[in-house]
């Protein structure tokens, strides 16, 4: 009797009251994913560098230094100097922060434009919602670079107008995704609820349907700002993006094209390449940790 | 199925006037005389501006802008897509030209992806969750993140500067004469580019597909029959699983053209995304607009041929 007893007693302790949860926190799913974890510890550094990099360094990014052309990497210029006698370093770091912030402008830009038309559109139905989903699908059919070549020759290159059509253009997937979850919502008990106790329609759309219709939304934008990033390096390399003397990572890659810099200069154009894809890679992890970790369905 | 194809064409064709009507409103947006563009620009130098006028009025030309639209439309469907205004010739004559490298090049790509996407995407299904699998996947998002210029400059580098295998851009060697083994050598490189940035998603897709179609009823029954793994996967689950992804190919289609524009650049190929590179930095619109026009009909197009090859593939599509 007291052997089980004390069994008993020295069993107690070691079960634990688990508080099994549901479905856990995101931030707890994310943490799981490594490859995300790596990815926003590299943007991290990457947008840190970018920002503040500039202040430790010697040179700024359009300082001519007579001594050198298209020198090599050395003590004084870590990675080299462009056909200007510019630093390249501090022309990445500076690129760096042209390139961030027109991913995240574009993005935000069309964000804001989805968001408000995919709200409209799901909310309100009928011919309004057509009419936006028609639109929507022409311009979703073309080819993003041929409307920006276009655009781009009308109103003239410059890192605004680059935003710009960025944003202008997409904004179809997001309407998509917002006039989805709408459209689900808006049936939903508490929304109905929300109806019959009088609430305003702005008031049901701003503070009960769209906190919920976000989620993938912020899916898409860490993606789209990936895709905007890659975007606005292929203008600028084509010469149509970010004009010079303002670095931007892809205008920095066009030097490339003179066979002499590509096969005897590689400090010119490969960091500004690996940039783009350690940025572009990153993002995009995050962007897949995200995903996995606001899914509805998954549990930890 | 005849019918089904007829009603798509029908709803193409008013979205082919919208978007010449887009075209024709951007033209007039840009600065520049887009009346005077549709005149040979020869005459103009010879005979004046009194000429031009007679001509604006005698065409009508200096109507409102919707019968100048439709002057335009008239003019464009019989083949006058108006003169560039850097070396005053036709338009059509300019893309004309081009057309052609531009066409091989992306239906090499085209071949490239699917020959290397389809296979690796059904690997990639069957060996779920290994180590292939999981390979296949960085490797796509890592493919995903390289900007196509890039990824041509390495290359480029490595094959033709440094090892010298293959030629550095251009779609032949100069001097020489036409040589199929020559034009295989200089299309190695960008196809290589552009086929490998394709294929990409298309694993994700094939694999996707493929893992949802083994889980279909009919593939069980056929395990279930003693049919082997190999005939099942081949005869039954692969047919079905490869129809969404023909419309996805076909589909992907304008995308490519975006890649091929920048590819050409680099590859210096002698298409039309260097003509309308171009053609923006010399502000030519008259060009601008009639490869403009060009693209959009080769994406319309584009996207009817995937509709009737999923309605060809896929019997249940007739009856709907």
């Amino acid at each position: 009797m007291s052997e089980t007893a004390s069994l008993a007693a020295a069993q107690a302790p070691q079960i634990e009251l688990q508080t099994t949860r549901k479905s856990a926190s995101w931030w707890q799913k994310f943490r799981r994913h490594r490859l995300a974890l790596t990815g926003m510890v590299l943007i991290g550094i990457l947008a840190i560098l970018s920002i503040f990099g500039p202040f430790f360094l010697k040179f700024g990014p359009n300082e001519i230094d007579l001594m050198s052309f298209r020198t090599a990497p050395s003590s004084t210029h870590l990675l080299g100097t462009d056909a200007a006698g510019r630093d390249v370093l501090a022309r990445l770091f500076h690129a760096g922060r042209v390139s961030l912030s027109v991913g995240l402008v574009a993005v935000g830009i069309y964000v804001a434009i989805g968001v408000v038309l995919g709200g409209v559109s799901g909310y309100v139905g009928g011919w309004v919602d057509s009419l936006i989903m028609r639109f929507a699908d022409m311009v979703l059919s073309f080819p993003a670079i041929i409307v920006i070549i276009t655009l781009v020759s009308i109103l003239g290159p410059s890192i605004f107008n680059v935003m710009l059509v960025i944003g202008l253009l997409g904004w179809p997937p997001i309407t998509r995704l917002v006039r989805g979850e709408f459209l689900s919502l808006r049936e939903r008990d508490f929304v109905i609820a929300s109806k019959s106790t009088g609430a305003p329609d702005l008031r049901i759309i701003f503070r009960h349907i769209l906190p919920n219709a976000l989620t993938p939304v912020i899916v898409n934008a860490t993606f789209g700002m990936a895709q905007a990033i890659l975007l606005e390096a292929a203008l600028s390399f084509l010469g149509l993006g970010v004009q010079p003397p303002t670095a931007s990572w892809g205008n920095m890659l066009n030097a490339a094209q003179s066979i002499t810099v590509l096969e005897e200069m590689p400090w010119l154009w490969l960091p500004p390449g690996l940039m783009i894809v350690l940025s572009v890679l990153s993002i995009n992890f995050v962007g897949d940790g995200l995903r996995d970790a606001l899914d509805p369905r998954t549990r930890v | 199925m005849g019918r089904y194809l007829l009603r798509r064409v029908a709803i193409s064709i008013p979205v082919l006037i919208g978007i010449t009507m887009a075209t024709y409103l951007i033209a007039n947006l840009a600065p520049g005389d887009p009346v005077a563009a549709l005149l040979n620009p020869e005459q103009i130098a010879n005979l004046g501006p009194g000429w031009v006028e007679e001509q604006k009025e005698s065409l009508g030309l200096n109507d409102p802008l919707p019968v100048r639209y439709l002057l335009w439309l008239k003019e464009t469907a019989t083949g006058n897509l108006g003169f560039s205004s850097t070396d005053r010739l036709p338009v059509s004559e300019k893309i004309g030209d081009r057309l052609w490298p531009t066409v091989k090049l992306m239906t090499t790509v085209l071949i490239v992806s699917v020959l290397v996407g389809i296979p690796l995407g059904v690997i990639s299904a069957l060996k779920q969750y290994s180590f292939i699998d999981y390979l296949l996947t960085i490797g796509g998002f890592v493919t995903v993140s390289i900007p196509s210029f890039f990824l041509a400059l390495v290359l480029i580098y490595i094959f033709s500067l440094k090892l010298d295998w293959l030629p550095v851009s251009g779609m032949y060697t100069l001097g020489q004469a036409r040589s199929l083994g020559d034009s295989i050598q200089h299309m190695i490189l960008p196809a290589l580019v552009l086929g490998l940035a394709q294929s990409a998603p298309l694993i994700r897709y094939t694999r996707a597909s493929l893992l949802e179609t083994i889980k279909q009823d009919y593939v069980t029954v056929a395990r279930a029959k003693g049919v082997s793994n190999a005939v099942v996967i081949t005869r039954h689950a692969l047919r079905n699983a490869l129809i969404p992804i023909i419309t996805i190919v076909a589909l992907d289609i304008p995308r490519l053209l975006g890649g091929t524009i920048v590819i050409e650049q680099v590859f210096a190929w002698p298409g039309m995304g260097t003509l309308a590179i171009t053609a923006v930095q010399s502000r030519d619109y008259n060009l601008l607009m009639g490869i403009n026009l060009i693209v959009a009909s080769m994406i319309l197009a584009s996207n009817l041929i995937a509709d009737a090859l999923y309605a060809f593939a896929d019997p249940r599509i007739k009856y709907s």
